[in-house]
């Protein structure tokens, strides 16, 4: 069955395992989340849950009729997981119901943005050199060949955004679970800065 | 960070709060060989520390039939048994790296002697 949860980050630190090995890890504050709205094959076409994360004072009214069916209060942020599972509307779901230790879990996150970057920071180039009359420093070099194709390939690696968009690290292991304090931690790190918002789900890599 | 800090609450431990820079300790290693468990002790000089928290460690110095041995020691690490310290040092700097450079009694730390009351 797939799991999920919500969270945001808290930052890393090390802990010891029993053989007394620092292992490093990162601490997620993580739920609860509440079940909004079940989506059906009837209805809907497919299976999955969404659930709210986070109060929120004030929504749009489209929107408040939705946490109103599930007697919720607005939450900040929605998001849909699919699942065979069949929650009740307004549950309330913590870590504990999701995960235990030794679970693996895919993390997506969003990750720290970089700003427009040159491409030796952003795909690993390397640079030219930097005296002897040289004045390609750190040019992208060549882009392609001549009048035959007569045109740059789409996808070349070419300067531009870096960092701050959607990224998953899959096959992290479940160190502990607190559902009580809503403490998640995970051995590795994880994509984004303190505070940034995690989706958390079992992961794909192992059956 | 109070969330972070309550998860390393679980693993700090007490076994270090005398030793401090220039001490002479000894350390009560557990080690595992196969299934049984026995005590190894290693003793030197303390000669840095770095690191706050549950990531602490400490630098042990000792020179062992002509060779120095320096071991990183995380303080909290529940492979230690216990630390003994055995002298207390006199040093006015915070790392004793300069222990490196010396040989025999040049390379020695004044012990600190109980202040009179």
């Amino acid at each position: 069955m797939k799991k999920f949860m919500l969270g945001r980050k808290a930052g890393m630190t090390q802990i010891f395992n029993e053989d007394g090995i620092v292992i490093p890890v990162t601490v997620i504050s993580c739920g609860p989340v509440s079940v909004v709205q079940n989506k059906t094959e009837e209805v809907d076409g497919y299976r999955a849950v969404k659930v709210g994360y986070e109060d929120k004072k004030r929504v749009t009214k489209p929107l408040q009729g939705q946490f109103d069916k599930a007697g919720l209060k607005p939450k900040r942020i929605m998001r849909e997981f699919k699942t065979d599972q069949e929650f009740e509307l307004g549950q309330e779901i913590t870590v504990a119901d999701m995960f235990a230790a030794g679970d693996y879990v895919d993390i997506v996150g969003t990750s720290k943005g970089k700003g427009f970057q040159g491409v030796i920071k952003r795909h690993g180039f390397s640079r030219g050199p930097e005296s002897h009359g040289s004045k390609h420093h750190r040019y992208p070099g060549s882009m392609g060949s001549s009048a035959t194709p007569g045109k740059v390939f789409k996808g070349r690696k070419m300067p531009g955004q870096m960092g701050n968009k959607r990224v998953t690290v899959q096959n992290l292991e479940v160190v502990s679970v607190d559902g009580e304090r809503s403490i998640l931690v995970v051995k590795g790190a994880v994509p984004g800065a303190k505070g940034g918002l995690l989706e958390i789900t079992s992961t794909v890599k192992r059956r | 960070m109070s969330i972070v800090k309550a998860v390393e609450s679980d693993f700090l431990r007490d076994a270090h709060e005398n030793v401090d820079i220039g001490d002479f300790i000894r350390v009560h290693l557990k080690i595992k060989e196969g299934a049984r468990e026995r005590i190894q002790i290693f003793e030197g000089t303390v000669i840095g520390r770095r690191g706050s928290g549950v990531n602490e460690t400490i630098t042990i110095r000792r020179v062992s039939y002509g060779i120095g041995v320096e071991r990183v020691l995380p303080v909290h690490s529940p492979k230690i048994n216990k630390i003994e310290v055995v002298r207390k040092g006199r040093v006015r700097r915070a790392k004793l790296n300069y222990l490196r450079d010396r040989v025999g009694k040049a390379a020695k730390v004044r012990e600190k002697l109980p202040t009179r009351r």
